[in-house]
């Protein structure tokens, strides 16, 4: 669309005086643009491309001289492995269930913040923190300084009211690794959140109330509809950051017990088994995922981004 | 609505956010005790107070000195961020004050590399950096920390210039003013305050890497994040030890996301939400 609109402006000046210059006036245009997007795709696309070119291989870094072609064997193999499948399957399951549970708790807090009370700032700096501790440490926080059985902090409460003393992360570790996730995730849901309330028209509000539209009503057919796309964006970029997770799997069960995510099996694929070809195909299939999400994704931002483009 | 119900929402919001923030205080408190008093259960909260677990993690005891990590860790964040900086200032000024044909293309690209999962190119990058000689070296680092933040940072300064009315501009250039000076004096009072928290988010997203600094660096360029790996095996009594490693480690991070904490959702939406 701005292409047909803005080639006749661009070209007519063109025609009629002389073509090198305005040529010349183009590429000092783009001439700021071309360091970052050369170094872009230098560093990001380019070893993608090795990639997916390692993954038709059968090489193992052990006997590299027995390198060869096999097609799509690797990715049958990723496919058909017990091990590989059930790291897919870990992958949806920690995947969903920390975006899941973080958007329902930012949802509520940021409905919670919304509203004026005292001390606002200071609980909304509260909630924040968790998202700035850096993850391998809030990762280790949760494992010894929570998690640990004999003299963690949950255990320890639950020693006050007389509760059982579980060994967390060996009886539930999936669960173990997704709370300290959702508890990181859930202060990013809620700024999105909260920025979306704060943008909400307040008149049509205050005209629905005046026209006897109870709190729920407003909610449910006002905020609600507001909200969807920011709803839609918290839980693809959420998504996307928690398909790549690595520190908390490798941190609190160092991919034991049955939590090993693609990520995980990725690295030690190639870092502990040095099986590149086979370590090549689950990071294609990771990004196959991630281009499914992320395709959502990039219509949602677009879809916010135009709105943001048509105000201004 | 009601008086009380309304105190009661507030309240719920001051619990949940004290909830939330238990962990961190916890850990702040554990840092400072004994690791005696730190392994107890029942907690000992009113234990006394003494800085030996700080002293432990700074090596007193024996173990190896977090300071080289520290030290990596702020050169690959710092160099990195301002790499950034250089990159994407120009290509922002090339997507928004003075925009390419199909700019909105470009920065889609842009952010469509954000989503490319850092893992699938991690291999064919180890393999590069070990027949180069690069492996264990921060440089390495900071260039691929300069690759993972400049798409963030191109769509936030994208947002923040475009802020900056043409009009604006146009009228500093009709009065002779020329392009250095309008940099200076029109679009960088406008824009520095977003420059200033692009900067502080890449800053964070560098200094918390993991997956790249551990399969790339050894003993001599191994990052803080990397350092703190070394505490993922239990080893005695080390919480105090271990409390005191994450925090002082977590403390940058919580002083950028602080300073930032206005532009910070629009850092991490990628400058979808405003």
């Amino acid at each position: 669309m701005t292409a047909t609109t803005t080639a006749p402006y661009a070209a007519a000046p063109a025609r009629t005086s002389k073509q090198p210059s305005a040529r010349l006036r183009a590429w000092a245009t783009r001439a700021p643009l071309l360091p970052a997007l050369v170094f872009m795709i230098a560093v990001t696309q380019l070893p993608f491309v090795a990639t997916l070119v390692i993954s038709f291989f059968d090489w193992n870094a052990l006997y590299p001289k027995a390198r060869h072609f096999t097609g799509l064997d690797n990715y049958h193999q990723v496919l058909t492995d017990a091990g590989l499948r059930h790291s897919v399957w870990t992958t949806v399951l920690l995947t969903v269930g920390v975006v899941l549970a973080s958007l329902v708790l930012g949802l509520a807090l940021a409905l919670l913040l919304d509203r004026r009370f005292r001390g606002r700032g200071l609980v909304r700096t509260l909630l924040i923190a968790p998202f700035l501790v850096v993850p391998v440490a809030a990762a280790l926080l949760w494992k010894h300084v929570l998690y640990n059985p004999e003299y963690g902090l949950l255990n320890g409460l639950l020693h006050y009211v007389g509760g059982p003393q579980p060994d967390w992360i060996s009886h539930t570790p999936l669960l173990a690794v997704e709370a300290s996730l959702v508890w990181q995730w859930t202060p990013f849901m809620m700024l999105i959140l909260l920025a979306g309330l704060q943008s909400r028209d307040q008149q049509q509000i205050e005209a629905a109330r005046v026209d006897g539209a109870s709190d729920w009503q407003i909610f449910r057919h006002l905020t609600l509809p507001h909200l969807r796309r920011y709803l839609e964006l918290g839980a693809l970029l959420g998504s996307i950051y928690i398909v790549q997770n690595f520190d908390a799997v490798f941190t609190i069960t160092s991919g034991g017990l049955g939590t090993a995510n693609l990520p995980y099996t990725v690295y030690q694929s190639f870092y502990q088994a040095h099986e590149n070809g086979l370590a090549s195909a689950a990071g294609v299939l990771v990004v196959i995922g991630s281009i499914v999400i992320a395709t959502f994704a990039l219509r949602v931002v677009s879809s916010l981004f135009r709105e943001e483009v048509s105000r201004a | 609505m009601t008086a009380i119900r309304r105190n009661g929402l507030g309240l719920l919001a001051w619990l949940t956010g004290i909830v939330f923030f238990l962990p961190i205080a916890w850990m702040a408190l554990t840092s400072f005790h004994s690791e005696a008093d730190a392994a107890t259960n029942p907690p000992s909260f009113a234990a006394s107070l003494t800085l030996d677990g700080y002293r432990e993690f700074f090596g007193s005891g024996g173990g190896p000195s977090p300071w080289p990590a520290l030290v990596n860790s702020t050169v690959a964040s710092v160099v990195s961020t301002l790499c950034v900086l250089l990159l994407a200032l120009p290509a922002a000024y090339a997507l928004s004050i003075r925009p390419v044909k199909k700019w909105t293309d470009v920065l889609f690209f842009f952010l469509s590399t954000k989503m490319l999962p850092a893992v699938a190119g991690l291999l064919p990058i180890y393999l590069f950096a070990r027949n180069a000689g690069m492996l264990d070296n921060i440089w390495l680092l900071v260039v691929l920390y300069t690759s993972m933040n400049l798409p963030i940072a191109v769509w936030m300064m994208q947002s923040f210039l475009a802020e900056v009315p043409v009009a604006v501009i146009e009228a500093a250039r009709v009065d002779g003013a020329r392009l250095p000076t309008i940099l200076a004096r029109v679009v960088a009072p406008i824009a520095l305050p977003g420059i200033a928290a692009t900067a502080l988010i890449c800053f964070i997203f560098s200094w918390n890497e993991l997956l790249f600094a551990r399969v790339l660096t050894g003993v001599v360029a191994e990052t803080a994040p990397v350092f703190l790996t070394g505490f993922i095996t239990s080893q005695g009594l080390f919480l105090a030890k271990v409390c005191a490693a994450s925090l002082v480690i977590s403390l940058p991070v919580l002083a950028a996301g602080f300073a930032a904490q206005d532009k910070l959702v629009q850092g991490l939406s990628l400058g979808a939400v405003k």
